[in-house]
């Protein structure tokens, strides 16, 4: 597992009508990374994550996750990941326990209420569990999609832009929900467009550009590729997110 | 083949649990047909000839049973649409389940609800007179026919569900199939209409169900009204599914 990547993509391309939105990525993620895949709006980041979780077929080029080819073995792929797109998947009609319970049946686990009750206890929605999923914060609901897509443990997790649209606080929940998949092992590729957000959660950073990966590699292997750091001192005032943070607290929103 | 099964369960559930936290969707499903048949019945009813002996809410009803199910499956598009509109189809769709099971929950919860709006509808009935001496076996037919209609309507829907690209016009297609049973025997015998409507009228499927129920409730032979309608039936079932399938493929892939 350690050896062969947990993503692979070779010469991947993928059109819209005239717009060739995917020219050729070559993409390699190793197993129990966080890579995160960088880009403007519109790079392709999206297509690329919807090519790699099965949901769209690519026009050319290769691309295996978990070592299944997405394209003549989707459904093994299926199998061993979970995507969680730009808009929280849950059904707001459902409780938090109802959705998760629907998940884990779905994955076919030996105990579905069990699994959901641990997840809601892990992603401190316990309480919320029995509230329908319409009732909550936009944090508290990306936090059930991300328990949502954790159901049954995938070695692979892709998080399309996991933390548009939350604030401060949320943001800092989901980061501490990614980091603890990766430390249980887990392959997390993750989009944003937040340069921040990959410096903190990341090791691996991949850059799509005009249809390409134009760069791959550690995070320290990419700011190597920066100019040389000239040493200045600069007094630096608290940023405007330490004050927000600071003002409305570290504690939980539920 | 079990993992089908259990994922198309699981989803169903999750479908019928959608219609149970709103039953007002069956409310109104069943309110359109109940309105056409006090307002025909009386109001309209005393000026309608009907050949058939009995009283005119029991020459009705087939009718107002037919417009309930059109009406009921404008909810089976808006819960397809629901789902696709919002993230959750795409989650579905990245699990490792059974495609089809997406498509068969949703069809089995449309029978549900509409089961449910039909039992409503002829209560009502019931409550305004309307009386069958007809016994267990022509009931079974009239439901396996309205069951039949039911699956037909049904497959049709997820087309616009699967299709449509707002709240508003997915449940704007139930609208003609609603307002079809009155171009049919259903609420005025066909004899009056000017030519060319009766010619529509005779020749459209829901003229022979409308027939068939109409005799097996009234303890006559159905006979050729009863092949036709379930050929009918069948046939646009056939129909709808293939093209609901058609599309679910160009769509999603």
């Amino acid at each position: 597992m350690t050896t062969t990547p947990a993503v692979r993509t070779v010469g991947l391309t993928k059109s819209y009508a005239d717009l060739a939105v995917l020219r050729g990525v070559d993409l390699s993620v190793p197993a129990g990374s966080i890579c995160a895949l960088l880009g403007r709006n519109g790079a392709g980041k999206t297509t690329l994550v919807r090519i790699l979780s099965t949901l769209l077929q690519p026009d050319g080029g290769t691309a295996t996750v978990a070592g299944h080819d997405v394209v003549t073995a989707p459904g093994r792929v299926r199998e061993r990941i979970s995507l969680t797109g730009q808009f929280a998947a849950v059904d707001d009609v459902l409780t938090g326990r109802e959705n998760l319970v629907l998940v884990a049946r779905l994955r076919r686990v030996a105990a579905p209420t069990r699994v959901a009750d641990d997840l809601l206890d892990r992603f401190s929605l316990t309480e919320a569990g029995r509230r329908r999923a319409a009732t909550y914060s936009g944090g508290m609901r990306r936090r059930l999609d991300l328990a949502m897509s954790l159901v049954a443990d995938p070695p692979v997790v892709f998080l399309d832009e996991p933390t548009t649209g939350l604030d401060p606080q949320g943001r800092h929940e989901v980061w501490a929900a990614v980091r603890d998949l990766a430390r249980g092992g887990t392959t997390v590729l993750l989009t944003t467009q937040h340069l921040e957000e990959a410096e903190r959660l990341a090791d691996r950073v991949a850059v799509l550009h005009e249809g390409r990966v134009v760069v791959d590699g550690t995070l320290a292997e990419v700011q190597a590729l920066a100019p040389p750091t000239t040493v200045e001192q600069v007094p630096r005032p608290p940023s405007l997110e330490d004050v927000f943070l600071g003002l409305t607290g570290a504690q939980e929103s539920r | 083949m079990t993992t089908f099964v259990r994922a198309t369960a699981a989803l169903t559930g999750r479908s019928l649990t959608h219609v149970r936290r709103s039953p007002d969707t069956i409310i109104t499903t069943a309110l359109t047909p109940v309105a056409m048949m006090l307002l025909f019945v009386y109001v309209f009813g005393s000026a309608i000839q009907t050949p058939s002996p009995g009283r005119y809410v029991d020459y009705l009803l087939p009718g107002i049973l037919l417009m309930t199910v059109a009406s009921s499956i404008a909810y089976t598009a808006y819960r397809l649409f629901m789902d696709v509109d919002g993230g959750i189809f795409e989650r579905f769709r990245s699990l490792p389940i059974a495609r089809s099971a997406l498509l068969w929950s949703h069809v089995l919860t449309s029978v549900v609800a509409t089961s449910v709006a039909l039992a409503l509808v002829v209560l009502v009935a019931v409550v305004m007179g309307f009386r069958s001496g007809a016994g267990p076996l022509a009931w079974l037919a009239v439901a396996g026919i309205l069951l039949l209609f039911t699956l037909a309507l049904t497959w049709l829907a997820l087309v616009p569900g699967l299709l449509a690209t707002s709240a508003d016009a997915v449940s704007g297609f139930a609208f003609p199939l609603i307002f079809l049973p009155f171009v049919s025997s259903a609420f005025v015998p066909t004899d009056g209409m000017p030519t060319p409507v009766r010619w529509f009228a005779e020749h459209q499927p829901v003229t022979p169900i409308v027939e068939a129920m109409r005799s097996l409730y009234a303890e006559q032979p159905a006979g050729s009204d009863l092949t036709l309608a379930v050929t009918w039936c069948l046939g646009l079932l056939l129909v709808a599914y293939l093209l609901a399938m058609r599309t679910y493929r160009r769509r999603f892939g």
